[in-house]
């Protein structure tokens, strides 16, 4: 079995639409996610330097209070809209984020954006960073998909959002200017460790502690400052040498590029070749995946360098990533995406869509389903395993929204068989075709087709 | 989550309310458990520092080990022996202590070792197995358990909170439910969605544990009409949904089955990753323990007598302060035991001390204990296990010491 339209929407892209044809063929999908980005135009996501402008005007206003104490109330007051702003706008950058997989005609690119991040997960853990990941993903992510995976390491690596989640801003080494000066200050394993374990080796890889703590100490001088963002700070950086994975780094002058000659030999690891490759397998195609693709897709990886397209081709051109069963179970941004993008909503109406909606048709049903937006338990992200998601609180979660919301996105909502064509293709089982004859109303017809196991897997 | 794992029994169709006899079975009747005592398991995920959390303040060591991590007195924490102190994160929880219905296991971890990843580590914890259970991990101990005791219904055994818990997933017919979620259906809809998931294993044995459940627990939820109204609940148990205090929540739940038919619960606090200024980022995690702990007790009044709380975690942290005064993954770590069926009032376990010589890879606390040797000897005093059970079926590979006496 080879390319057909249907799995390129389901399994590869944000699902099936009545108005969006799907893609035709594997070069067309490799050549949309080639071409421009017009889902990015058209959807527009903020920018990390946005968010960067609102901590400095809080930065201002905490200032302000500790000069000023007669000001309190009111800085109080103004902090408090700039947090509400904040937590609007990370609701506008998710509305935008899911209109791209709703609207797309190149799906497989909002999957990819879903999945890199996802693999370079970072948590904004205070104050205003909360609402910043969004940003992080259009910045460091999205525009590095298509090209080798080294760029997107070291991208992802040295963005502000990373250095702060994974604890590397304060890290320096031992012997550093800094550490002269003030003892107490020291080595921090936080990215180190992921980055070996998460990001690139995977942990079956071949690394121990002690490359662990000798990266730890190359990466020393990875830092974010306020005005100037990223930046390597040669005082708070070892002296080096730091051997790490048996290869030494460093020892003569303290300079980012021991850093990044390190992260381009890491990208090209056999072990990073077969992390990844297996991560992208699991992802799209199964969670037990057929040995024989994974080693066919890391084959592609090695042999290029890296290079992503030649991945992806290697995946979407073999017979496995067609002929698999589906088993895969969607997560909840791609089964509310996936949904919606069936349903037909509107452009207009999602558009105007009140924040607070968005918060309770979505974010708060994504969450009783697992999926936390934009706050994963840990630096691995979301599961995997279909059994992860369809728990029995997760699946009634599910089938509670596929009930309800529809009715709230469609002043009339669709026919439930014309839907579950619309939605299913030939995947329609016979059994669903005559559920939704016998169900009570259109409404609940409706959340039949998307509570059903065959729309749900992917 | 790494993705190398986990071959449920689900996949197979296996599991669900109806999961059939389990090969594990033996012939001990029912009546020979105790099976009155209540074990609430705690997954504290993200490597509890049990160095702050017990501090060994007595131990001359540590002051040079962690220059701005202060322990004892200096810290606020209280004294529980005059060698170990509680960080000041759990102070309300010292009237436990002092009716002795609150202990600790020290220097205890599970067999992972040295690669420190907190997701082979909570895998290990969860399953309850040796270093050759990595990439093998199937099911979880607490699940094992229930399947070598007759008479387990699928609420004797409740997973709380929106996430999986490894930790009791397996054979044996357990329940899982979040407080925050309810499932508003049509007779109608109930019979469809039985019948498209009849052919599914998966979504098969979820939907008819979801229906049974929130009959249980949300009776009036179930029926609704199809008018109006359901937009109006649906809003309202969403906000509801989004409400801080999810944790306490969570522990009311539990504590609420606890008191009818469940006799083992397992639900996760998460918040321990503490790399940096870690005087900050443990309070979180603390103050959910503690109100989690002080609302188990509170809601399950006489039941607490009768009920044991262990608290775990996938390691400990490194004995030294980092450069960023938090501290990074270790090895050695604390466990937490609560509740009116512990012999608490005391910190178990031979302290392995803490200079250069006695930190294992002169970085981290040499664990002296085994995570699975103080659960296997609480679920032996609460529901009389034979020995040859928990180590064998529950926890393979163990050798119990027998030197520990947890419960009352």
């Amino acid at each position: 079995m080879a390319f057909n339209s249907e799995t390129a929407a389901i399994r590869f892209g944000t699902g099936l639409s009545a108005k969006i044809a799907p893609p035709a063929s594997v070069d067309d999908m490799l050549a949309r996610l080639k071409g421009p980005d017009a889902m990015a135009e058209r959807f527009p996501i903020g920018h990390f330097a946005q968010v960067e402008e609102l901590m400095e005007k809080i930065r201002k206003l905490n200032k302000l209070r500790r000069e000023d104490p007669d000001k309190r109330v009111e800085v109080q007051q103004r902090i408090g809209k700039l947090r509400n702003q904040a937590q609007r706008q990370q609701i506008e950058w998710l509305r935008a984020h899911m209109a791209r997989s709703i609207f797309t005609e190149d799906g497989l690119r909002e999957r990819l954006v879903r999945f890199w991040a996802d693999h370079f997960t970072v948590i904004g853990k205070k104050s205003m960073w909360r609402f910043a990941v969004s940003t992080y993903v259009e910045d460091a992510i999205r525009p590095n998909i298509t090209g080798n995976f080294a760029e997107l390491l070291k991208t992802a690596t040295f963005h502000p959002m990373m250095l702060m989640f994974l604890d590397q801003v304060n890290s320096v080494g031992p012997n550093s200017v800094v550490a002269a000066r003030t003892p107490k200050r020291g080595i921090n394993e936080n990215l180190a460790r992921e980055v070996l374990e998460l990001h690139t080796l995977g942990v079956d890889g071949a690394y121990t502690q002690n490359d662990v703590f000798e990266l730890a100490k190359l990466f020393a001088g990875l830092t974010y400052r306020r005005k100037g963002g990223f930046t390597y700070d040669a005082k708070m950086s070892e002296p080096g040498p730091e051997t790490v994975l048996g290869k030494a780094y460093g020892g003569y002058i303290q300079d980012l590029f021991h850093v990044t000659d390190f992260l381009d030999d890491l990208a090209v690891h056999p072990d990073t070749a077969r992390h990844l490759a297996r991560k992208l397998v699991v992802h799209f195609i199964s969670d037990d995946p057929d040995a024989a693709l994974v080693a066919h897709v890391a084959a592609a990886y090695r042999d290029s360098g890296g290079d992503l397209m030649a991945t992806y081709r290697a995946m979407l051109t073999h017979e496995a990533a067609w002929a698999m069963p589906a088993e895969k179970v969607k997560q909840p941004i791609d089964f509310v995406t996936s949904s919606m993008r069936a349903l037909g909503v509107k452009e207009k109406k999602f558009a105007e869509l009140k924040w607070k909606k968005i918060r309770t048709y979505v974010i708060a049903p994504m969450g009783l389903m697992g999926q936390m937006w934009e706050n994963p338990t840990g630096p691995d992200g979301w599961a995997e395993e279909a059994e992860h998601w369809i728990t029995p609180q997760g699946l009634a979660a599910r089938i509670q929204w596929a009930m309800t919301v529809p009715t709230q996105l469609r002043s009339k909502l669709p026919e439930p068989v014309a839907l579950a064509k619309t939605a299913l293709g030939t995947r329609l089982s016979l059994e669903l075709l005559q559920a939704c004859d016998d169900s009570v109303d259109n409404a609940d017809g409706v959340g039949l087709v998307f509570a059903s196991p065959e729309f749900q897997r992917n | 989550m790494s993705i190398s794992r986990r071959k449920f029994l689900k996949r197979a169709g296996l599991l669900g309310c109806s999961a059939a006899a389990s090969p594990l079975l033996t012939p001990m009747s029912f009546a020979a458990l105790p099976s009155d005592n209540r074990l609430v398991v705690i997954i504290l995920r993200g490597g509890m520092d049990g160095l702050d959390v017990v501090q060994p303040y007595g131990d001359a060591a540590l002051k040079g080990l962690r220059p701005t991590l202060k322990a004892g007195e200096a810290a606020g924490a209280s004294d529980l022996d005059g060698f170990f102190a509680l960080h000041k994160g759990l102070k309300d929880l010292m009237p436990l202590w002092d009716k002795g219905e609150l202990g600790f296991a020290h220097a205890a971890s599970t067999p992972y070792r040295d690669k420190r990843s907190h997701f082979d580590g909570q895998d290990l914890l969860e399953a309850g197995l040796g270093m050759d259970g990595l990439g093998r991990v199937r099911d979880g101990w607490l699940n094992r358990m229930l399947q070598v005791i007759p008479g387990v219904e699928p609420q004797t055994g409740f997973a709380i909170g929106r996430e999986e818990m490894l930790v009791l997933t397996g054979g044996a017919p357990v329940s899982n439910w979040s407080p925050d979620t309810h499932m508003n259906l049509s007779d109608q809809s109930r019979r469809l969605l039985e019948r498209i998931y009849h052919d599914d294993p998966l979504f098969n044995a979820s939907v008819a544990e979801a229906i049974e459940l929130a009959e249980v627990l949300d009776p009036k939820m179930v029926e609704t009409d199809a008018d109006g109204d359901d937009a109006a609940m649906m809003k309202q148990q969403m906000m509801a949904s989004m409400r801080g205090g999810a944790h306490k929540r969570v522990a009311e739940f539990a504590a609420n089955r606890l008191k009818e038919n469940t006799r083992v619960a397992a639900f996760s606090i998460n918040g321990w990753d503490t790399h940096n200024n870690q005087r900050q980022a443990l309070r979180g995690g603390l103050s959910r323990l503690q109100d989690t702990i002080l609302i188990l007790k509170k809601q399950l009044g006489d039941v607490w007598g009768k009920t044991a709380v262990v608290a775990m975690t996938e390691f400990g942290r490194t004995a030294r302060e980092n450069g960023t005064r938090g501290t990074d993954h270790g090895t050695g770590g604390a466990m937490i035991l609560a509740g009116g069926a512990i012999a608490g009032g005391k910190v178990f376990g031979e302290w392995p001390g803490l200079t250069e010589a006695d930190l294992y890879q002169g970085r981290d606390l040499r664990p002296v204990m085994d995570v699975r040797d103080v659960s296997a000897t609480v679920m032996q005093g609460l529901f009389g296990l034979d020995q040859s059970l928990l180590e064998g079926a529950i926890f393979p590979g163990l050798e119990m010491t027998g030197a520990l006496r947890l419960t009352r």
